[in-house]
């Protein structure tokens, strides 16, 4: 299980650094062990900063992030290095994730160096080829070829193999299928579904409110680097409480059914600063006076979250 | 009205030609927002380009275009000037980048016009109007394109794309790059600039099908540079004969569809590459249909008023 704890990111901006952005803002939230978690958020609202800081590409400000007990923070050295065998992340752009000097399947060599120098090259062989089917790939097709020979799902699959190969226990999926074809996306997110049941945990970064519903047993909306709803997914999209989530939904496109002109989408940004009040009270339609102090998370019902002062009337 | 007959249209490269639009024949009518989609390489941004800057690599072959009845002199850079800006308009994708960096938005715009030997003055007054409609605060006149959000810039371009009000226009994946909430915004206020004429036919190009079912009238699909089926927007959604547009809906993940309760497939195979593209039906090796008569082109015909499918499978009986 995967813990966050009052976990923020602040980033020092301005010419001398005097400046403070608050990427993530005070975040708590759990991913279960075998569960895929969805994050939602739009641009800039750090989602992306939470995959990051659960890889350990960039440092934790304020709080801690514990896999199984262990603050991941911390870590140093080998310890770090058994980590990466179980946490492990794809990202959004299949091409730029590869050298394209090097043939695509280097990513295995690396790994084999790195963690399995053990491991003969006959066994090794058959165990990527395993690690690519499981992947949904045929081996002949698509090993010994550059980059550029392959196509996004392809890259992004290989990819997945890679951290199959690890025995990884958690994946943080950032922004994974949103480069890739209509008809090919969903053999992705279906490859990510099966990995469930070998235990694995997802993190699911995205901004497509379909297809986090699609595949996850939660969810958390982010905005501006507070959590506005979190809980379980059915619960959220049926039932949206918080202003944000429903302007949200209300705004994806669907193809039962046509845009509700009514419900205006506010696209104006809020100001910058508005740091303990609610982030969304500068676009939201209800806000009123006690919106200029952060709003505490509620649980409205079993498993379902909601951080807004007005929750009590929606 | 927009007629385009039988456009064809090539990349040339070293190693040979790229038959990115092959026989490409549809009318748009007056007033009409067309969405145009399909995967990427499939053609669709080919199509939009050639109807307003067909420059190398790209390679007219052959095909016409008639604006209004007017025949367009496609090839000729120099005749099509006087067309770009005042008649046909284009809404770049990455129009993020599409503004000058350097310049206020306000003296970009009036060199833009004195450069197209537009009325300035009468022009910029309207420019005040076509701000409010897209709920742009005046003042951006006074900004350079960096203090604009991402969204703020794309309603930008579009206010500038359509400020002479063209008879065509070309959005050109313009709400690919945005968030749910910015995107209805930026596609409703699309759907208002037509309703208020400031732009007459639309050609919408995107990716996401879902959009155009909000705010098209028609859509055309395209696979790998053929035309595969154009008709309303309800018949294409509702009831598709190609099966390339049938396979391409039921991979769409929809709200409240799940992974547990029904189990999406995609489209087996991958798109072929255009330099050396199959004969016939391009979509003939992942369609669970094909039979032999498919290594003949199909012809793009009208199976019903308005609904016109490349397909064997539908003028047959046995469809």
């Amino acid at each position: 299980m995967l813990k966050f704890e009052h976990v923020s990111k602040i980033y020092k901006t301005g010419t001398f650094g005097g400046k403070e952005l608050h990427a993530v803002n005070d975040v708590s939230f759990e991913i279960p062990d075998g569960e895929v978690v969805s994050l939602i958020g739009e641009s800039g609202s750090g989602k992306s900063t939470i995959g990051k800081m659960i890889l350990r590409l960039i440092g934790i400000t304020r709080g801690t992030i514990e896999l199984d007990g262990v603050n991941v923070g911390a870590l140093k050295g080998s310890e770090l290095k058994e980590y990466y065998r179980k946490v492990q992340g794809v990202f959004q752009d299949p091409f730029s994730s590869y050298n394209p000097i090097f043939k695509a399947d280097r990513i295995f060599q690396v790994i084999h160096d790195e963690f399995y120098p053990q491991v003969s090259a006959a066994a090794w062989t058959e165990k990527v080829e395993t690690a690519l089917k499981d992947g949904g790939l045929n081996p002949e097709h698509v090993l010994h070829k550059y980059p550029h020979q392959l196509s996004g799902g392809q890259l992004q699959r290989f990819l997945i193999a890679r951290a199959l190969l690890l025995d990884i226990k958690f994946l943080v999926a950032d922004e994974i299928i949103s480069m890739l074809d209509a008809s090919t996306r969903i053999d992705v997110l279906n490859l990510l579904a099966d990995l469930k049941t070998r235990g694995l945990s997802i993190l699911f970064i995205t901004h497509d409110l379909s297809l986090a519903n699609y595949i996850s047993e939660q969810a958390v909306i982010l905005y501006r680097g507070c959590v506005a709803e979190r809980g379980i997914t059915e619960k959220i999209f049926n039932r949206p409480l918080h202003p944000y989530t429903r302007m949200l939904i209300a705004s994806v496109p669907r193809l039962d059914r046509k845009w509700d002109t009514e419900i205006s989408v506010e696209t104006k940004a809020t100001p910058l600063g508005a740091l303990n009040g609610c982030v969304y009270a500068g676009r939201c339609p209800l806000a009123f006076e006690k919106c200029k102090q952060r709003p505490p998370e509620v649980e409205v019902e079993p498993g379902h979250f909601v951080a807004c002062w007005k929750v009590e009337e929606i | 009205m927009l007629q385009v007959e039988n456009l064809t249209v090539y990349y040339q490269t070293l190693k040979g030609q790229v038959r990115a639009l092959e026989n490409a024949s549809f009318t748009l009518a007056d007033g009409e927002i067309m969405g145009l989609a399909g995967e990427s390489g499939c053609g669709k941004t080919t199509l939009g380009h050639s109807l307003i800057h067909l420059s190398p690599p790209m390679t007219h072959i052959g095909g016409r275009v008639l604006l209004n009845g007017q025949e367009l002199p496609l090839t000729d850079m120099q005749k099509m000037d006087a067309y770009r800006f005042n008649e046909i308009s284009i809404i770049p994708q990455y129009a993020m980048n599409a503004l000058n960096p350097i310049r206020k938005i306000g003296p970009m715009t009036e060199e833009l016009l004195r450069a197209k030997k537009a009325d300035v003055r009468t022009v910029m007054a309207a420019l005040k109007d076509r701000l409010e409609m897209v709920k742009l605060p005046q003042e951006v006149l006074n900004l350079y394109p960096i203090e604009l959000s991402g969204g703020m810039k794309q309603r930008m371009v579009m206010v500038l794309s359509t400020l002479l009000d063209p008879e065509l226009l070309i959005a050109d994946e313009i709400t690919s790059a945005l968030d749910v909430a910015s995107q209805k915004a930026v596609a409703e206020m699309l759907v208002e600039f037509r309703n208020q004429h400031c732009c007459n036919s639309v050609i919408f190009i995107t990716h996401d099908i879902s959009i155009l079912y909000q705010i098209a009238d028609s859509i055309l699909i395209m696979y790998a540079g053929q035309l595969a089926e154009k008709g309303s927007t309800e018949t294409i959604i509702r009831n598709p004969r190609h099966p390339y547009t049938r396979m391409l809906i039921s991979a769409l993940p929809e709200i409240g569809v799940r992974y547990s309760e029904k189990r999406l497939t995609g489209i087996p195979g991958k798109t072929p590459l255009l330099l050396h593209p199959p004969q016939g039906c391009r979509f003939r090796e992942r369609c669970p249909l094909a039979f032999e008569k498919c290594a003949e082109v199909p012809p793009f015909v009208e199976i019903e008023p308005g609904h016109s499918v490349a397909c064997w499978k539908e003028g047959s009986a046995d469809a």
